[in-house]
């Protein structure tokens, strides 16, 4: 017998369904011109260096299908290094190289793959196979990330990367996804990597769920979730709530890394935002969207809502 | 939002009771039947006058079909580009007649015409014509004498006679009576003149009957004739080229009485022939069509006033929006998920052609055949724009391999194949396959089924009796379709698969 839970108590919990996200959030706030820039990586990086908000080194750019074997080779003076599509969705087609192998390159999953194959990574990136609506596209290397060593037992084999979903400038909710084993090294959170939901006044971890259940240690590293508490949490709330400022998005996703040198960098941004992030929590999003608006209402200022946010969506230990 | 709520809610409202109102209407001010309920068969027979021009001016004339034994004429249809164009319309006969000072090339004319028949009913009482004796040589009436006496011996009654007489005539030649043989070969004509004459000279009157013989989908059907004939009491019909008595089944009456149907002045090589189509239609609307055929041009939406290829046409069409319906609900409040937003519609609107379980197992061996030779395909590297063209000539060669050899096992249903959208089915594989190899087969099984269950309850739908005659009789109905699926549009409650992806909420922490 499948479990279902009643419609009642998913409004009673505040549970945020896609339907309302669309229609009551995701139509109503964010305006369609704006989503340009947060599809397009490359504006997003850029519009992010103007507003001084730190990100990922960027190496270069390919456009064409023949520029691809002058870039591959360019690649040969760094040792890392990171293939996104500029307009990918979801965490598609995202190739990160930890490191080489003689003429190899190795895959953060400790795989080798060769040259050629990093071409044709390249050349299905530019014909739109990962891309919205299957559009040409470009590609982007940027660098590898040398996160910070205090969360490198929290992940198996990939980053992990920190999501806040900010509301009219207000951090709401937050939580740490976790790669495992399970999930082939990514942080995607029905393919079985652990969510981890993060108290927005400490920062601290609340819970951490994989396929919809509590989990107390990582599959994998057996680090205990309880313990982690991330740092620089400050500088990320007042990194994703300037996103929004300066994105024109209303309701925002942002994903954040953690450089060991650099601190929180912005990965990238999401217009459409899952609603995964509720079940890491177990906790619903309405209730903090409203409380979020009337702290919008309210004040204009950054810091303030920052700290009035703290101060609401805060979990008791 | 509550502005663009209300806003939303008007305009839907609006839609919603038009729709409603204008279908209450027809159904109760103009009489239109709100359930299938009969089916009636309505045929269309289109006419083609072939002809070559001689010199001079040209007058075609064609006696038009008048509503005999009980058929009714629904509608009638001339095609006459470049010619002047009357219908003569005398005491009890009509005719077409197009005319033309010149022409060089020779010329087809079209006259369409739409009949069913209500009732079996006979044909009217006529007074007997008098009887003209035909003029014969002397062996001549001596054979039929004979003949006439041998048969006369031999039957009852006039009826009994005149189907003796057809049988004999429709004998193979060495069976055949002497005098019947002589007959037949002395006259050189076809074997209903030679028999209207035998039948004359024994003092019987009767008359040709000249009518199509119906058989849906037909082509270059030529005019087939009947004969009837008075007993001293009243009409029997017999068909000469069957022997048979009674009027056959689908035989359309054109006229009554001899004379030539066509009349061809300053052309030769004339020909007459017809192409047939019958469609079902439900009895109350083919009633409901003849009576407002011109008496509400204004009020009627009726798609019946098309051309009959067209209406066919909007037939499939009108059923679109309903899939959408099934798509909308199953997405938005259920929310399954599907490859493609409306790909479930097309392969739906292949199981139509194919019927359902054939549709469903050509879809699963093309998709999960075409997904093997994509895994092939895959480690090419190819770009992407090739592939998939590659993808498509392979999706094209699978249906062409699936309808060959199940043509070679006899399954004549699997040939159908034809009807699946080939680009489609290609994006579906490409789809599909990249699906399996970044999230696995889960995934695609999830989403495979998703697009099969929608397209199969989206199939279900559109062959609903009820849901086919709504559509097309009361088109109306679309707009309260629309404003459902506006509605739907700002739905902002938990979909069904919500409930259970947050079921461990539920938990005390």
């Amino acid at each position: 017998m499948i479990k279902l839970i009643s419609p009642r108590k998913l409004r009673e919990l505040g549970i945020l369904g896609m339907n309302r996200r669309n229609v009551g959030f995701i139509g109503k706030y964010n305006p369609r011109k704006n989503y340009r820039l947060v599809d397009d990586k490359l504006q997003t990086k850029e519009t992010a260096l103007r507003h001084n908000i730190r990100v990922p080194e960027l190496y270069g750019v390919i456009e064409y299908q023949h520029e691809i074997a002058a870039a591959t080779r360019k690649l040969d003076k760094h040792e890392g290094f990171v293939i996104k599509p500029v307009q990918g969705s979801g965490g598609k087609g995202i190739l990160v190289i930890i490191g080489r192998d003689g003429e190899l390159f190795r895959k953060s999953s400790g795989t080798l793959i060769d040259a050629a194959e990093v071409r044709r990574h390249l050349s299905n990136i530019l014909a739109g196979l990962y891309s919205l609506g299957g559009r040409n596209d470009k590609a982007m290397i940027e660098a590898l990330i040398r996160f910070d060593p205090y969360l490198e037992k929290y992940s198996f084999e990939g980053v992990p990367d920190v999501r806040v979903i900010a509301f009219k400038g207000v951090p709401v909710m937050a939580m740490v996804r976790c790669a495992t084993h399970e999930s082939d090294g990514k942080a995607n959170l029905h393919q079985g990597a652990v969510g981890v939901g993060i108290d927005i006044a400490s920062g601290k971890a609340v819970r951490a769920v994989q396929h919809g259940h509590l989990v107390t240690n990582h599959p994998d590293t057996d680090a205990c979730f309880a313990e982690l508490q991330i740092p620089h949490w400050s500088q990320i709330l007042d990194l994703a709530s300037r996103c929004v400022a300066m994105t024109g998005l209303g309701y925002l996703g942002v994903d954040i890394v953690l450089d060991k040198l650099r601190g929180p960098m912005l990965l990238e941004l999401n217009a459409r935002p899952g609603l995964a992030i509720q079940v890491a929590n177990m906790a619903g999003l309405r209730h903090r969207l409203a409380v979020a608006e009337k702290i919008a209402a309210q004040t204009d200022n950054h810091e303030e809502k920052i700290a009035l946010a703290r101060q609401h969506f805060g979990v008791e230990h | 939002m509550m502005a663009s709520r209300t806003r939303i809610g008007l305009i839907a409202g609006g839609l919603f009771f038009l729709g409603v109102g204008l279908t209450l209407y027809k159904a109760f001010i103009l009489g239109f039947p709100l359930l299938p309920g009969e089916y009636r068969e309505v045929w269309t027979i289109e006419s083609k006058i072939n002809f070559k021009p001689t010199k001079g001016p040209v007058q075609v004339d064609l006696k038009l079909p008048g509503s005999l034994a009980g058929w009714v004429i629904l509608e009638e249809h001339f095609a006459s580009s470049g010619f002047g164009f009357t219908v003569v319309e005398n005491s009890d006969t009509r005719e077409a007649r197009w005319t033309r000072q010149q022409l060089v090339d020779s010329t087809t004319l079209y006259y369409k015409l739409q009949a069913y028949r209500p009732t079996d009913s006979e044909l009217d009482d006529l007074t007997p014509p008098t009887i003209e004796k035909p003029r014969l040589e002397k062996d001549q009436s001596a054979a039929m004498e004979r003949l006439i006496g041998l048969l006369s011996e031999q039957s009852s009654d006039t009826a009994s006679f005149v189907s003796l007489l057809a049988t004999e005539f429709n004998k193979d030649s060495d069976a055949q009576d002497h005098d019947a043989q002589f007959l037949l070969g002395t006259f050189d004509e076809p074997e209903k003149v030679v028999l209207l004459a035998v039948l004359a000279h024994a003092g019987i009157p009767a008359q040709e009957i000249r009518g199509i013989r119906l058989e849906d989908g037909r082509r270059r059907q030529t005019l087939s004739s009947l004969i009837e004939f008075h007993d001293g009491d009243r009409w029997l019909i017999i068909d000469p080229a069957r022997a048979s008595m009674g009027m056959p089944d689908n035989f359309f009456v054109w006229q009554r009485g001899n004379g030539a149907l066509l009349g061809v002045i300053g052309g030769g090589d004339s020909s007459l022939e017809f192409a047939l189509v019958s469609n079902r239609l439900p009895a109350k609307t083919v009633t409901s069509m003849e009576q407002m055929a011109h008496a509400y041009a204004l009020l009627d939406f009726s798609i019946y006033a098309l051309p009959v290829e067209q209406q066919g046409a909007f037939k499939g069409l009108m059923l679109i929006p309903v899939a959408a319906l099934v798509v909308v609900i199953m997405r938005l409040l259920v929310g399954l998920k599907t490859s493609g937003t409306f790909m479930p519609i097309l392969i739906a609107l292949a199981f139509l052609q194919t019927t359902l379980l054939t549709g469903l197992s050509l879809f699963i061996i093309l998709v999960g055949a075409g997904l093997w030779i994509r895994s092939w395909l895959s480690h090419m590297n190819l770009l992407l724009v090739s592939r998939i063209s590659a993808v498509i000539i392979v999706v094209i060669f699978m249906m062409a391999t699936t309808a060959i050899i199940s043509y070679k096992f006899g399954l004549d249903r699997a040939l159908t194949v034809t009807f699946f959208p080939t680009i489609i089915l290609a994006w579906t594989i490409e789809r599909m396959s990249i699906l399996w190899e970044e999230d696995g087969w889960k995934e695609v099984l999830k989403q495979g089924g998703g697009s099969l269950l929608v397209a199969i309850l989206a199939y279900m739908v559109m062959t609903n009796s009820l849901v086919e005659h709504l559509t097309f009789n009361f088109p109306e109905l679309t707009l309260s379709l629309l404003a459902v699926i506006l509605l739907l549009g700002k739905y902002t409650g938990y979909r069904l698969s919500e409930l259970y992806r947050f079921s461990d909420l539920d938990k005390p922490t």
